[in-house]
């Protein structure tokens, strides 16, 4: 109960350097009354909700192919130790490349559109994704791996009863990351490669240095980045309080 | 070089490799991908013609500055909000959140407020690097082995003598990994800002190279850009695992 | 059982000295949310000797040792040490080596075991006196350069030992300090022990849960209850100064030894009854 009280003062304290802010810079920053009544506006109206779906349907390709793949990847690298040792260091620096710097590839390759915008998505996504699950599986302690085999276990039946339960904890980790960083990457995707979509709205209030719609549209971004995070990291604690 | 070093320069290599024999093959076309060794043929001639160099040099400063920044201001928030517990438990969740929101689309903001310049995008490269700073700074003093504390109360040190000769080497390691962080974030935060909306710097000669269909350009700055974060990258990782190797970790 | 009570009888050939060095009246302890770790304790070390606090898991000895050392304030009851009240710090002239690894990975061996001097302010030469003595005592002169990192567990314990030493205090509070050592090592490690309390004659407190250390290295030895812990019996030894881990060799030793089992168990069933403390 302290904690939810507490969690409210700080929301209440942001709120008010956010107007305090906005005073010192009317023009470069709405308060947070004008955001609110511009969300409201914007939800309102017919316009908006296209492009949401527009991104929502990028993103939900996006979370899809880098959840499958990440897993995928970071599954078959983990279970084997020489393949895991090789590959952490250069998924981790590709994790670190700036991506921004391939984004003229990705663009060669699919064009302007919904599939770049896809991809875009998947490559921020991925990457942490396996790095995670990698992780995960190399941590199911090796004494785990020996009562399978005093017990007898197929291959199968290992990985459905022993290591997906014992790495469960660590890939809902890279799931969290990933699931943000995936957002940002078809975010970014449509601020320059597209005419639709919340990023492209983004876009064009800057260009129109419309600032409330701006603000208004990262106001509904971080709800649901925020909520999804909060989901995700509930089902995180909850699984690591389980194993630990 | 081990075994595993090898089989990863195997690896990278044959990946390479790969790649230029289907460029030259024309499986990928010219128009798409240059091979390899012509990236690297024009990067080195485009070094050696100095016209990227003030590019290159800002972009550079624009990391340096938002680096420090982020690594010293990552701690010592870091280190205040550890210190109170009731604040660090409420601000826990949006910690973990932030790097879920598009916060760089507050660029415009920046440039309101710091004008057109070095200043925007300086403070999202400080965006994108601090948080990663306070986090692994919270982790590190979160995992300070109790011992060492109760033997600082047994020498009779003082609060900022624990913080400063017991606290901060202890959570070293973690620190490290908030640097490799930070270092990557900047590196990502500063080059997205110049792509997206900049008129100088790396980022933003690439997106122009991009828009005047000039892919040799393009892909040498490209080129540069993945050999720097990879040799900057490798350098601290070595010179991190020397020390850590020495602490045990 | 002849033997035993010799034993028992040991007081009378106390040879540490009678002055009381620390004292607890009454103390207890109470956790956040209602945890007794420490019922109406009462404690008296003689200065010089060296006193075992024995007693099942989860008893509240470790509790015991942070009250007496300073690290923890008791609920209710009075510590003192060398007739002062303790002031909710560690007093001067206290040592305390805990259980777990308090290296500084950072330093190599000759910085962690000078750590407290320099602190101190003590002068240079003094240091390196004090250094090489400990070093010597505790037989790590080849590896002081050495980092934590590159020694056995026992080697830091004994970095850990040589810390608490060169500080010269009067009395040294162990909390199970090889208790993460192989039973092998641990009883070298008593033997070591017993060589500091000879050359420094402070008053040493060891907190133990193994039966044969306490027999074997003690002049007298506490059994605590089950939680709320408290001691409810003492043992005098009646062994001479000069002894090692062969001590076990002695007819006594057995009896001790079955003594502290016979109530012990009593007390460990009763704690295994308890369910774990959470």
């Amino acid at each position: 109960m302290k904690r939810a009280l507490d969690t409210l003062l700080l929301m209440l304290a942001g709120l008010a350097i956010w107007q305090v802010m906005h005073l010192a810079a009317p023009f470069a920053l709405t308060s947070p009354a004008g955001t609110a009544a511009r969300t409201w506006q914007m939800l309102a109206s017919t316009t908006f909700w296209p492009h949401a779906a527009e991104t929502a349907k990028a993103f939900g390709w996006a979370l899809l192919l880098a959840v499958v793949g990440g897993l995928a990847l970071g599954f078959s690298l983990g279970l084997n130790r020489t393949s895991a040792e090789v590959a952490e260091p250069i998924l981790v620096s590709v994790y670190s490349l700036p991506k921004v710097t391939l984004y003229p590839l990705i663009l060669l390759v699919f064009g302007l559109g919904v599939p770049a915008k896809i991809a875009f998505g998947t490559l921020h996504g991925i990457i942490p994704i396996a790095i995670f699950a990698m992780n995960a599986v190399r941590n199911v302690a090796g004494v785990h791996f020996k009562t399978a085999r005093v017990m007898r276990l197929s291959r199968r039946q290992t990985l459905l009863t022993i290591v997906i339960p014992g790495a469960l904890p660590e890939i809902v980790s890279g799931l969290r990351i990933g699931f943000s960083l995936t957002l940002l990457g078809v975010l970014i995707g449509e601020m320059f490669a597209s005419q639709r979509g919340l990023g492209y709205l983004i876009m064009n209030a800057i260009g129109l240095h419309d600032v409330p719609t701006i603000m208004a549209t990262i106001l509904l971004l971080a709800i649901v980045a925020v909520s999804a995070s909060a989901l995700l990291l509930w089902l995180d604690r909850r699984l690591h309080h389980r194993v630990a | 070089m081990t075994r595993v070093g090898l089989i990863r320069l195997l690896v990278v290599g044959g990946f390479i490799v790969a790649l230029e024999l289907l460029c030259r093959t024309g499986a990928i076309s010219p128009r798409v991908l240059l091979a390899p060794s012509d990236m690297a043929v024009r990067l080195i001639k485009l070094l050696a013609s100095g016209k990227a160099t003030a590019d290159i040099v800002e972009t550079l400063g624009n990391v340096a500055i938002s680096l420090v920044l982020s690594v010293t201001g990552g701690f010592v928030i870091g280190a205040l909000i550890h210190a109170v517990p009731r604040l660090r438990a409420a601000i826990d969740p949006f910690l973990a959140s932030y790097y879920a929101l598009p916060f760089f689309a507050f660029y415009p903001l920046f440039i309101v407020l710091f004008g057109l310049g070095r200043g925007a995008i300086v403070a999202i490269g400080f965006l994108f690097g601090v948080v990663a700073m306070i986090i692994a700074t919270l982790n590190g003093f979160d995992r300070i082995p109790r011992v060492l504390l109760r033997t600082a109360a047994v020498h009779h040190m003082s609060p900022a003598a624990t913080a400063l000769l017991i606290k901060l080497p202890s959570a070293v390691p973690y620190l490290f990994t908030g640097i490799k962080l930070a270092i990557a974030y900047c590196f990502i935060g500063v080059i997205a800002a110049e792509f997206i909306m900049a008129s100088s710097g790396l980022g933003y000669a690439i997106s122009y190279a991009f828009n005047n269909f000039d892919n040799g350009t393009m892909y040498a700055l490209m080129l540069f850009v993945i050999v720097l974060v990879t040799i900057v990258n490798a350098l601290f990782y070595s010179y991190e695992r020397r020390l850590l190797r020495r602490w045990g970790r | 059982m002849s033997t035993a009570a010799r034993a028992i009888d040991g007081a009378a050939r106390d040879t540490t000295g009678s002055d009381l060095h620390a004292e607890m009246r009454a103390v207890t302890r109470v956790y956040p949310g209602g945890i007794h770790a420490l019922a109406a304790t009462d404690l008296r070390l003689r200065r010089g000797e060296f006193y075992s606090v024995i007693g099942p898991s989860g008893c509240g000895k470790s509790t015991l040792l942070d009250v007496l050392a300073g690290l923890s304030a008791p609920t209710s009851g009075e510590i003192l040490f060398e007739g002062r009240p303790l002031d909710g710090r560690v007093p001067e002239g206290v040592g305390v080596v805990f259980q777990e690894d308090a290296s500084f990975a950072w330093l190599n061996v000759a910085d962690n075991i000078v750590f407290g001097l320099r602190r101190d302010g003590v002068d240079a030469s003094e240091i390196a006196r004090r250094l090489d003595d400990a070093l010597r005592l505790m037989g790590l002169v080849d590896f002081a350069k050495a980092y934590p990192a590159q020694l056995s567990g026992g080697m830091r314990q004994r970095v850990c030992i040589a810390r608490t030493l060169v500080m010269q205090p009067r009395m040294i509070l162990l909390d199970e300090p090889f208790g993460a050592l192989d039973a092998q090592t641990r009883l070298i490690m008593g033997d070591e022990l017993l060589k500091v309390w000879r050359a420094t004659g402070a008053t040493v407190l060891l907190i133990t849960h193994a039966l044969d250390e306490a027999a074997m290295l003690s002049d007298r030895i506490g059994l605590m209850s089950a939680r709320p812990g408290r001691i409810i019996e003492e043992l005098a030894t009646g062994w001479p100064r000069e002894r090692d881990s062969r001590i076990a060799a002695d007819p006594a030793f057995g009896a001790i030894t079955a003594r502290l089992w016979s109530v012990l168990r009593e007390e460990s069933l009763k704690t295994m009854r308890q369910g774990k403390p959470s």
